[in-house]
């Protein structure tokens, strides 16, 4: 009803035309340049420039990164989420509100807690210098901050979903004899799944793209703890223009996908972001 | 049913894989250096923002040398960024065998906080450990388009002046210092310099927290007409942009800065790197370092360098630290501590 409305009065058509404008100045437009001057000197310096060493090392590093901070995230998103939407126990609210702290603290601040607690003057600074054990200005500070910044994804995405799912599948399962591991492993996780998906996609998408918080505990050292999004940063600022864009355009690639992946979930699915189902 | 299987299976991978990699990044996490098993080592030199190039260069000379003499192969790793903030990571832990940076304070500061290198560092090498020197020029669009010819030029209502956060940035103390010389020397008093450096602050939009980061705000994001830059980064900037598109204009008074490097005597005793990494800053000072210094358009100190190079530096009046503010020590304390004269201005300038 109140759509026919809109569109007799040609609201709907005009809405359309600004969000679509909107979106091309902003995003389309500059995700084109990113590729523009990515390919500015062609394949052949593209291709040159994403086998450099440094590249690679960036690459490898941002890969490695996503690939420990994200499961550790879907082990303790889904752990989160079970306890808070099937259980109830003191202490649950304030649970889940500082599962949401990574969403409101700055990247910058995440980052500096890190030197502050693992820096030379910070708590155990000296003690991890004693025993030879690098965290910050290394590779496990870097995982750790990205962790810290992906923390909520995967709980978000499956606490409304399996609160909404309620207990009975499972207490039926229990009651016909299933163990709490097999009751998780074939009634839990099969009714999650495209929400966990969604929430891993997220998360993995920030891990990799990640720039502030690493930033801070990553002290620049090329081809060692340069991830990529601090690799381009790098580039540009050695007026390296094709190779920055090169990178840039590799993480663009990377959201692309992301938002594909997502998409065909949506359509094929009927997954919608927060509603329950599959 | 076949599903739930697969389901199972994927969970059990997915966890296993994740700790598999855990363990395999936390084991190549530490950096690996000293003489290690291999005979290869590893150098971490931290350094400020504008010497990227420069190091580009001579790392592999020194490789090549230093492979020569002892048959041992060495890899020079980097950091950049704005000295002060180089300095606050190195004592924060960023494990540095070297340090290279735009000003002696920065490693004063190391040498008070760490254990990491005598205080008296600077004396160990020649020239106040500085194996060349810079100073500060204008940058500016080309042809010059607010006539901006010295410091006066720069406090003029409409002027907007790009340099990055002396908090962080040593080339910016180096600006500071210099606009302050000039005011001292031009207008008699400190009251008419610290109005002079107001004034000037007061023109500034945007600091960025390193020399780099200054340049690519002014040349690549076309904001300001006048940048204060190291004169190496103005070189730079001309033959990296284009001739055409910037010019330089040397001041009637600027400043003679002196980029100190010192090993930092702890972490390389601790890599077993100390050998390897007093012989790479000695490097710096031969003639091969040396001419490369000067290809990069830092001032060498080195005679036959000087010579061949003379025709590319403006003879610029120059004052020092040491004559013009009593050393670093005191013009840190003065001008850029906390509640210092810096502050104080910026403050103003912000009102």
């Amino acid at each position: 009803m109140t759509a026919s409305v809109y569109r007799k009065s040609g609201g709907a058509r005009w809405l359309v035309a600004v969000a679509l404008t909107f979106m091309v100045l902003f995003l389309v437009l500059p995700l084109a340049t990113v590729f523009a001057e990515a390919l500015a000197r062609g394949f052949e310096a593209y291709g040159a420039t994403l086998t450099h060493p440094d590249a690679i090392a960036a690459i490898k590093l941002t890969l490695t990164v996503a690939a420990i901070s994200v499961p550790l995230n879907v082990v303790f998103g889904i752990a989160a989420a079970w306890a808070i939407a099937k259980f109830d126990f003191p202490g649950k609210s304030l649970l889940v509100t500082f599962i949401d702290l990574p969403f409101s603290v700055s990247p910058v601040v995440a980052g500096l807690v890190y030197v502050l607690l693992f820096g030379m003057q910070g708590w155990l600074g000296p003690w991890l210098r004693e025993h030879d054990i690098q965290i910050i200005f290394a590779v496990p500070g870097i995982v750790l901050a990205t962790i810290f910044v992906t923390f909520p994804f995967v709980a978000r995405e499956l606490i409304p979903l399996m609160a909404e799912q309620g207990r009975d599948d499972e207490e039926a399962a229990l009651s016909l004899g299933a163990s709490g591991f097999q009751t998780f492993l074939r009634v839990t996780l099969p009714n999650i799944r495209w929400g966990l998906f969604y929430g891993v996609l997220l998360c993995n998408a920030r891990a990799m793209g990640e720039f502030g918080a690493v930033s801070v505990v990553s002290g620049h050292l090329r081809g060692l703890t340069n991830t990529m999004p601090l690799h381009v940063e790098i580039l540009y600022n050695e007026y390296n223009f094709v190779a920055a864009f090169a990178v840039a355009s590799l993480l663009a690639l990377l959201a692309l996908l992301t938002l594909v992946l997502k998409s065909i979930l949506e359509w094929r699915f009927g997954y919608h972001h927060g509603s329950a189902g599959h | 049913m076949k599903s739930k299987w697969n389901w199972r299976h994927a969970a059990l991978s997915a966890l296993l894989g994740s700790t598999v990699l855990a363990a395999a990044a936390c084991s190549q996490g530490g950096r690996s250096d000293g003489a290690g098993e291999s005979g290869a080592i590893e150098l971490l030199n931290v350094s400020y923002d504008p010497t990227r190039e420069l190091y580009e260069e001579i790392n592999p000379l020194f490789a090549a040398s230093w492979k020569a003499r002892t048959g041992q192969d060495v890899t020079i790793n980097m950091s950049h960024g704005g000295a002060g903030k180089q300095a606050r990571a190195v004592i924060d832990g960023l494990d540095a065998d070297v340090v290279t940076l735009a000003l002696a304070y920065d490693i004063d500061e190391i040498a008070a906080k760490t254990d990491a290198l005598a205080e008296e560092w600077q004396q160990r090498l020649p020239n106040n450990s500085s194996p060349y020197t810079s100073t500060i020029v204008f940058l500016v669009r080309e042809g010059n388009p607010k006539n901006i010819r010295d410091w006066d030029d720069l406090v003029k209502p409409g002027v907007s002046v790009i340099t990055p956060n002396p908090k962080t940035s040593g080339g910016a103390r180096w600006n500071f210092l210099a606009a302050w010389a000039y005011a001292r020397e031009t207008h008699g008093t400190d009251a008419a310099a610290e109005d002079f450096v107001r004034k000037l602050y007061a023109n500034v939009p945007v600091l960025d927290s390193g020399a780099r980061g200054s340049t690519t705000t002014f040349a690549e994001r076309g904001l300001g007409d006048v940048l204060l830059a190291w004169e190496n980064e103005a070189f730079l900037a001309q033959k990296e942009l284009g001739e055409s598109e910037f010019d330089i204009v040397v001041p009637s008074i600027s400043i003679l800065a002196e980029p100190p490097v010192a090993v930092l005597d702890g972490n390389a005793a601790r890599h077993g790197t100390t050998e390897v990494a007093e012989a790479y800053l000695r490097f710096l000072y031969t003639p091969e370092a040396q001419d490369v210094i000067g290809k990069h358009f830092y001032r060498p100190t080195s005679d036959a360098a000087k010579a061949k190079y003379a025709a590319v530096f403006p003879q610029v009046n120059l004052v020092t630290i040491d004559g013009a503010f009593g050393g670093w020590q005191a013009a840190q304390k003065r001008f850029f501590n906390d509640g210092g004269v810096f502050d104080e201005i910026f403050a103003d300038a912000k009102r």
